[in-house]
């Protein structure tokens, strides 16, 4: 038996890694790899949840997360490509079209 | 009891994974951290009982998505990257209001959220049941995410394809 507030407790640690890792990483793709980290942690509450309520919903949603972060990957990574292509770098501090 | 160890352990691989994701300084190795944070989450979803999420986290998540990111790593010859020196502002204010949420967070949930106690392989997701409700409740968003889907990798397609003018520049 183990409280539901411990797997909400453990989702919201792996949600914080993957905020400050999205704030202090400077490699493009580690940023990237940072927002699938959070994506993990809220997964982790909606089966959590699921168990608790009896809900099998919340299993479905996350495998529809799941198809979205896959999509999601699949399009970043191009992105990623598309900016080395042109800028020759992957530090997120030198991709700076767009500042004023 | 058994369920209380096994969720500790395997609570313990994926923080020590998440916090190596962000301590590792080559792409390469936050990415293989990144792999035993998913597996130990799928884990973590067998102990509750979700044997279909289960399996699709380890094929889909730790197993195409990663391969993918770490194709693209190796692609692009990612090295170490370099440090910045982060704002001073960031480290007074942004810390202790970090830790100061993050303990009162906690502090509610695991004291005064009341929620209950879940025993191992609590709810039973098993493929069939999983399918049905893709099939039947869910249908239409199962026929939108496969039009996403499509959309993605003619977008990736599109997004990654050399551009027109430097084709002919290279060929020899």
């Amino acid at each position: 038996m183990v409280p539901l507030s411990y797997y909400l407790v453990l989702g919201g640690i792996l949600f914080a890694c993957g905020v400050t890792g999205f704030l202090i990483k400077r490699n493009i793709i580690t940023i990237f790899m940072s927002i699938e980290l959070m994506l993990n942690g809220v997964n982790l509450s909606f089966v959590a949840f699921a168990a608790q309520w009896k809900a099998l919903s919340g299993q479905v949603f996350v495998f529809f997360v799941m198809v979205v972060a896959a999509a999601e990957a699949a399009v970043g990574l191009a992105i990623i490509i598309a900016v080395y292509r042109t800028r020759e770098t992957l530090n997120v501090d030198q991709v700076n079209l767009l500042k004023l | 009891m058994l369920h209380l160890v096994l969720f500790s352990i395997f609570a313990v691989i994926c923080v020590a994974g998440a916090v190596n994701l962000l301590v590792q300084r080559h792409p390469i190795n936050s990415a293989l951290s990144l792999v035993v944070v998913m597996g130990s989450l799928a884990a973590e979803y067998l102990l509750l009982g979700a044997e279909f999420v289960a399996a699709v986290q380890v094929i889909v998540y730790a197993g195409a998505v990663m391969v993918l990111f770490v194709f693209v790593i190796m692609l692009l010859n990612a090295g170490e990257e370099e440090r910045t020196r982060g704002s001073r502002v960031a480290l007074l204010l942004g810390i202790p209001g970090m830790i100061i949420g993050s303990v009162l967070m906690a502090w509610v949930l695991l004291e005064h959220s009341g929620t209950p106690s879940v025993e191992a392989g609590a709810l039973p997701g098993p493929p069939k049941t999983i399918g049905w409700l893709l099939f039947h409740d869910y249908l239409l968003p199962f026929e939108v995410t496969s039009v996403l889907v499509l959309i993605a990798i003619m977008g990736a397609v599109v997004l990654a394809a050399r551009p027109e003018s430097a084709k002919g520049t290279r060929e020899v």
